[in-house]
């Protein structure tokens, strides 16, 4: 037991010592590039099964709080000359009101429904950026928008990029571990599973989907607060509905409701559309084929919630426990 | 003797069903309370109507001396009122364990930054809610299924493990909603002690729906019957049993043994 634990957590060190030297050892800055959309899916994918894999509240317009996140940052640092670190702040937290926002019907509608109004609401954020000239310059877009800086040390070249990714999406993933493990989140996944169940032992279902919303878009705020100082353009035409599809294939395939589902979701939809690039315009079939073949041979995903680690809510226990307390 | 819950004239009807007619009942402190009555009787509703899951038409509530009518079923719990229910509504996918964790207001009433950041006080507060939840698990004696998830344990166990995630909730007034149901009789037997030791022992007041006449008779110390939504009888087991029109009742639409 303590010997499966240990070399857990040895896996676990090698595989964060290789992501940390990944750019020594990976000189070619196309896949750095590649690792750095990883990155963003994760957190795209994560905040994503929050609301929809734990909640679950089915929301299709998740790439509209990803744009959200990307002019809010955007337009803060080109306007108003703020630091970087302080527009990725702001942008959480703007971005995670109008997922509270959003959230309010969520409380009225449930499944289909609901997907309906938050694909709506995709729609609507998008058209806004379109037509709201003065501030984002519709489909022109947001040209020079600038690196971040730490000190005198500006993010010159996708390396700097790759660390400050690397450490936003391992920050997420702490975040939704802990969280999805502790009352909050089982309340969540209460929620999702029985809402009179729950009511009955004195959970209120709609202040866990208001949370679940809130927190969810915060973090594609992260997301598209990153996009927008890496790529330094973004334009209306970034964050379509097709992308929500996309965050939310990541989130289904990988696994509803599982924090390792989704990264590997996210892994694996980054990298199967560049290895198909040679094919053109038979590509998305071959994609499209690949998750017809998933849902029916593979339905709970490459990692579903059903191998949660047991009994998780223990892990806060660690600290000040013995080992008979250690079960997870 | 002190009344813990009182029904004043309830009310509830469903497109012209009235499924619950002018019910008054109370219930006295310490008490272990039956509610009886043939399929569709109206016993369950009664039991939405007190958890707060659906509103009565007219009528009032009264918990512990307070009007409970607008509060809301997730705060009807926080006042000390849990239940269980008759077609088991377990957390499928969560282990037995969590399901009880989750029904403890310790647990429930984590907030984001805490529940995330949170270090030495948070463990030592969790500590404790897990050691009184496995404690509630070896009271209906699921202390070895910790791991095990709900939807796996067999029906009898589920049962149990209801009445567990009630208990974690810590309330004054429990309502069971045909716990002894799809359990043999030696399960029926330990259900009957633990119904016991949570009455005395832990000094709840039980409120108890049940089919099996053997088993109502047995454990509680006053009866109430329902019949097409209203209230027919009321008293211990003798007078029940002798009552016209509970027999009546009974007779009209089987056995009195007739369980479900
Ligand atoms: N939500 C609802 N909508 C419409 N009718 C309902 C609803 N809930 C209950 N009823 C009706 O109210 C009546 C009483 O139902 P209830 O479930 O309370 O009976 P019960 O006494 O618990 O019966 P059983 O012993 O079968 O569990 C039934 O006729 C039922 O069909
Ligand atoms: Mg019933």
């Amino acid at each position: 037991m303590i010997q499966l634990k240990l070399s857990k957590n040895i896996l676990k060190l090698i595989g964060a010592v290789v992501l940390l030297l990944l750019p020594l050892l990976v000189t070619n800055s196309y896949f750095i590039h590649i690792f750095i959309s990883i990155g963003l899916y994760i957190i795209l994918s994560l905040s994503l099964n929050l609301v929809t894999g734990f909640t679950g509240q089915l929301a299709l317009g998740h790439a509209a709080f990803y744009g959200i996140g990307a002019y809010t940052s955007a337009l803060l640092l080109l306007r108003f000359n703020v630091s970087y670190w302080l527009a990725l702040v702001l942008s959480a937290v703007i971005t995670g009101i109008f997922g509270f926002l959003l959230g309010l019907p969520a409380l009225r509608l449930k499944g289909d429904y609901l997907g309906i109004v938050t694909l709506g609401f995709g729609e609507i954020v998008r058209l806004v950026f379109v037509n709201w000239y003065s501030l984002t310059r519709g489909p022109l877009g947001l040209p020079g928008i600038p690196a971040p800086k730490i000190g005198p040390y500006i993010f010159d070249s996708r390396i700097p990029f790759y660390y400050l990714i690397f450490g936003l999406a391992a920050f997420t993933v702490f975040f939704m571990h802990r969280l999805v493990n502790s009352g909050v989140g089982m309340a969540m996944i209460t929620v999702k599973e029985d809402e009179i169940a729950a009511e009955s032992i004195g959970i209120y279902p709609i202040k866990y989907k208001l949370l679940a919303f809130s927190l969810g878009a915060a973090f594609a705020g992260i997301a598209g607060s990153f996009y927008a100082s890496y790529i330094s353009f973004i334009s209306p035409d970034t964050f379509l509905y097709m992308d929500s599809v996309t965050i939310l294939a990541m989130v289904v395939l990988g696994g509803l409701g599982s924090i390792p589902g989704s990264i590997i979701g996210a892994t694996v939809l980054v990298i199967v559309p560049e290895l198909l690039r040679f094919m053109t315009n038979y590509r998305m079939l071959l994609y499209g084929a690949l998750m017809v073949f998933m849902m029916i041979y593979r339905p709970q995903g490459f990692w579903g919630a059903n191998k949660r680690v047991r009994n998780s809510y223990k892990i806060g226990i660690r600290g000040v426990s013995n080992e008979k307390d250690i079960r997870g | 003797m002190k009344k813990i819950l009182e029904v004043d004239n309830v009310s509830i009807s469903f497109g012209g069903l009235l499924a619950v007619n002018q019910v008054s009942l109370h219930q006295n402190k310490g008490e272990i309370l039956a509610l009886i009555g043939p399929n569709g009787a109206g016993k369950t509703t009664l039991f939405n109507l007190l958890t707060g899951v659906y509103q009565p038409t007219s009528g009032k509530i009264i918990f512990a001396g307070e009007e409970i009518n607008h509060y809301k079923p997730h705060e009807r719990v926080k006042k000390g009122i849990a239940r269980t229910f008759q077609n088991i509504r377990l957390f499928p996918t969560m282990t037995v364990l969590e399901n009880v964790l989750i029904a403890h207001p310790d647990c429930n009433s984590e907030t984001v930054i805490p529940a995330v950041f949170g270090r030495k006080k948070l463990a030592q507060r969790r500590r404790t809610v897990v050691e009184e939840c496995e404690e509630i698990l070896s009271i209906v004696g699921l202390q070895d299924k910790l791991e095990e998830l709900a939807t796996n344990l067999p029906y009898g166990k589920q049962r149990l493990l209801e009445i567990a995630r009630a208990l974690a909730t810590k309330p004054s007034l429990l309502l069971l909603d045909e716990p002894g149901a799809g359990m043999n009789s030696v399960e029926k037997e330990e259900l009957t002690n633990l119904i016991y030791y949570i009455s005395r022992e832990m000094e709840k007041d039980v409120l108890l729906i049940e089919h099996d006449m053997k088993f109502v008779m047995n454990i509680s110390e006053r009866i109430i019957v329902l019949d097409h939504g209203e209230k027919i009888a009321e008293g211990n087991a003798q007078e029940i049993q002798s009552n016209p029109k509970v027999i009546e009742a009974y007779l009209g639409r089987g056995n009195f043994d007739d369980e479900e």
